[in-house]
């Protein structure tokens, strides 16, 4: 009986390192071949060879990433550019979501449900009406002393934030967990002398922590591989995030391995994020339901 | 929990304030309006080629140097694979630069979009490679500084080895002869596909590389009468003949359905023995393989070898403010030593005889010479129509169609069918 649990225990073990395994390679192959001359990547890559730092092992590739793009600046600009959206994104939809779960508004299942329907259309059909849009936007700038105003936002920082701080999934996320704590707090709260915005700030937003977490991941995800939208609005070098500078590396002659040394380098921040939020994250989806 | 939420409002408030102040210093140095000022905005592909990108900017800065300039010129540099997407943008949002780069078979398309104007240069055009000048409607809107050519490159020693003899202009490897060779090739046994015709390409590698192949067996991807239909030319007897070919060398294992990312590399690494690529890999290949390398052409399937013609050439939008401006740099880039220079940084086809003077890979009997002489001799330019690149897309699906194992017939009736319609739905693009 012992032995027979043993086994089976082995072999869950076995099969969660197999799973593990199919998910680490990619990453491995991905920081192994960043180390590796291009004739040496496609020559190990019918053997084992591939997924082991072996041969000639150097950081010439990430030496030449700097080389052929301002990586750090594009790094600096995705950090800034996602942080902000995260930060701006938890502030704005936790107030819709408490807004639509805990106030009493006529009609606010209606503006509920238009919000949640917004989720069905892709943001590719957005995306050449909402380049026409924000171009026709003000723009202030501050010139000496005088505010000068000129029209258009492209080819600046907000245009790549403002557009997605508010999003139909975060508020629905919020407002599914808001719906789960229970509204005796507010009650409570009230008879205490406490208007909406203290309840919100002293009685549900401090309960909402893995809902806060899942936000700042979904949130930050596609923040940082934003491609298409900044591909379209942003033409400065100095304000191009991360993920533009992969197609520097796709000309004619492709180096995969400088392709591999940049993917390695803005994963890294990525990977981290995960790992700090790790435990809200699946707190939050276990409790809510839903999946990222 | 109190203090945990005031940092979040107070950070959020931070990022509001950040959000604004990002909007006081945030905008981009070179906006790309076509304004009337003295200095006017150049859009490049190059970022990430250090090598093409320099060679510009050098011709630039000798041109804002020099005393004539009637702009300063500025360049931004976007990379290549999603260059059209910035373009296509900012013509939506009425930002388009005053010069701009295109891929030569877009042409037609930006000139019916009215993205581009015609141009009106004091250089002389009519020595330059006729693939480096593009035209539509009588009118010439971008001119390039370079081309390149399409070959089959190898080993000598494995042609040798299998009694294969070297392909010249001369005297190209006939269709039976091709087959021939990749039999021989096969049997040495060194490859599990002796013949890498980059399968695993995408996008304008599709037509570009594939639909040279098309010609040489008498069909084409339109008709080029009047350009308003591919019915009888893209799905016709000769068309239906080459994507039977195209597949049968698949279906015989002398190619890969799918090849590797990287035919170049494998080709280096000795995966495969005869390379279908473009003269952009030629210094590469010359540098691994030294004399052993052969550069040789591609082959003629009935109607001669043919090759796509074009490649990225130069024009002026139409909103351009300061068009003059625009129109004297490119006549000053235009230059033999300019265009020597372009070429010889980007390992490319110059566009004139008298620049190729200046380079000696590109002499007489230079290491490079030969790619002038294919374009000379087999350049094709892609169909001259801004259909052309709904034409490529439904082109690139058949060919990926083909290869997985669809009827030739069928894919390239509705081919046919879909170009048909988008011609008849823009009115037959007319200007």
């Amino acid at each position: 009986m012992k032995n027979a649990l043993r086994l089976s225990s082995f072999g869950a073990m076995l099969v969660r390192i197999v799973f593990a395994a199919v998910a680490a390679f990619p990453i491995v192959f991905m920081l192994v071949s960043s180390l590796k001359p291009d004739q040496q990547i496609f020559g190990d890559m019918s053997s084992v060879a591939a997924f082991l730092p072996i041969g000639n092992i150097s950081l010439d590739n990430y030496t030449a990433v700097f080389d052929r793009v301002p990586a750090a600046r594009f790094l600096i600009n995705s950090i800034g550019v996602s942080a902000v959206t995260v930060v701006l994104g938890i502030f704005i939809n936790s107030l819709c979501a408490f807004a639509l779960s805990r106030m009493e508004v006529r009609g606010k299942r209606v503006v509920f449900t238009a919000i949640l329907a917004t989720l069905i259309v892709p943001f590719q059909t957005l995306a050449l009406p909402l380049v026409w849009w924000v171009n026709q936007l003000p723009y202030f700038e501050l010139n000496g002393f005088s505010l000068e105003i000129s029209k258009g936002w492209l080819d600046t920082y907000q245009v790549q934030i403002i557009p997605f701080i508010a999003n139909a999934f975060s508020i629905y996320l919020y407002h599914q967990y808001f719906e789960s704590i229970p509204k005796e707090l507010d009650e409570a709260a009230r008879i205490d002398g406490a208007g909406w915005f203290k309840i919100y700030r002293q009685v549900v937003m401090p309960l909402a922590g893995p809902a806060t977490a899942t936000v700042a991941i979904l949130t930050f995800l596609p923040a940082w591989n934003s491609y298409l939208w900044p591909l379209m609005v942003v033409q400065s070098e100095e304000l191009r995030p991360v993920m533009i500078g992969i197609q520097y590396f796709f000309q004619l002659n492709v180096s995969w391995g400088e392709v591999m040394a940049y993917a390695s380098l803005i994963t890294v921040p990525v990977v981290i994020l995960f790992i700090a939020f790790q435990r809200s994250f699946i707190n939050s989806i276990a409790s809510s339901g839903v999946k990222g | 929990m109190n203090k945990r939420f005031t940092r979040i409002l107070a950070t959020s408030i931070a990022a509001a304030a950040l959000v604004g102040s990002l909007g006081a210093c945030g905008k981009g140095s070179a906006s790309a309006t076509s304004d009337a000022t003295n200095e006017i905005t150049m859009w490049t592909h190059n970022a990430g080629n250090p090598e093409e990108l320099a060679a510009i900017k050098s011709v630039v800065d000798s041109y804002n140097k020099s005393g004539a300039a009637k702009a300063q010129i500025k360049v931004q540099a976007f990379p290549q694979d999603s260059y059209n997407d910035s373009v296509v943008s900012a013509a939506a949002a009425g930002k388009l630069p005053c010069i701009v780069d295109i891929d030569g078979p877009n042409v037609p398309n930006w000139a019916w979009a009215k993205y581009l104007t015609p141009l009106k240069l004091s250089a002389d055009l009519s020595k330059n490679l006729p693939s480096t000048v593009a035209k539509w409607e009588g009118e010439t809107y971008a001119v390039g500084h370079y081309d390149v050519a399409l070959a089959m490159l190898a080993r000598a020693s494995d042609l040798k080895a299998a009694g294969v003899r070297v392909a010249t202009i001369e005297k190209p490897w006939t269709k039976e002869e091709f087959q021939d060779a990749l039999t021989k090739l096969k049997a040495l046994g060194k490859w599990q596909y002796p013949l890498d015709m980059g399968t695993a390409g995408s996008g304008e590698w599709l037509p570009y590389g594939y639909s040279p192949f098309l010609q040489s067996f008498g069909a084409d991807l339109i008709n080029r009468d009047g350009f308003q239909s591919a019915d009888g030319t893209l799905n016709g007897d000769k068309a239906v003949a080459w994507a039977e070919w195209f597949r049968g060398l698949a279906d015989q294992g002398f190619m890969a359905k799918k090849s590797g990312k990287d035919s170049t590399q494998d080709f280096l690494n000795n995966k495969s023995g005869l390379l279908y690529t473009g003269s952009w890999a030629a210094d590469k290949a010359r540098a691994a393989l030294g004399k052993d390398l052969v550069v040789m052409p591609t082959v003629d399937l009935g109607n001669g070898p043919k090759i796509g013609g074009a490649s990225w050439q130069w024009g002026v939008t139409s909103d351009c403010k300061n068009s003059d401006a625009a129109m004297d740099y490119l006549s000053y880039s235009l230059k033999p030593e300019n265009l020597a220079a372009v070429a010889k940084a980007t390992g490319t086809i110059p566009a004139t005889d008298e620049a190729a003077a200046l380079l000696p890979a590109f002499a007489e009997d230079g290491a490079n010479r030969v790619f002038m002489e294919f374009s000379r001799n087999y350049a094709v330019m892609r169909p001259e129509t801004p259909a052309y690149p709904f034409i490529a897309t439904e082109y690139g699906k058949a060919v990926q169609d083909i290869l997985a194992g669809a009827d030739p017939k069928t894919v390239l009736d509705k081919a046919v069918k879909a170009i048909d319609a988008n011609i008849k739905s823009n009115g037959g693009y007319k200007s």
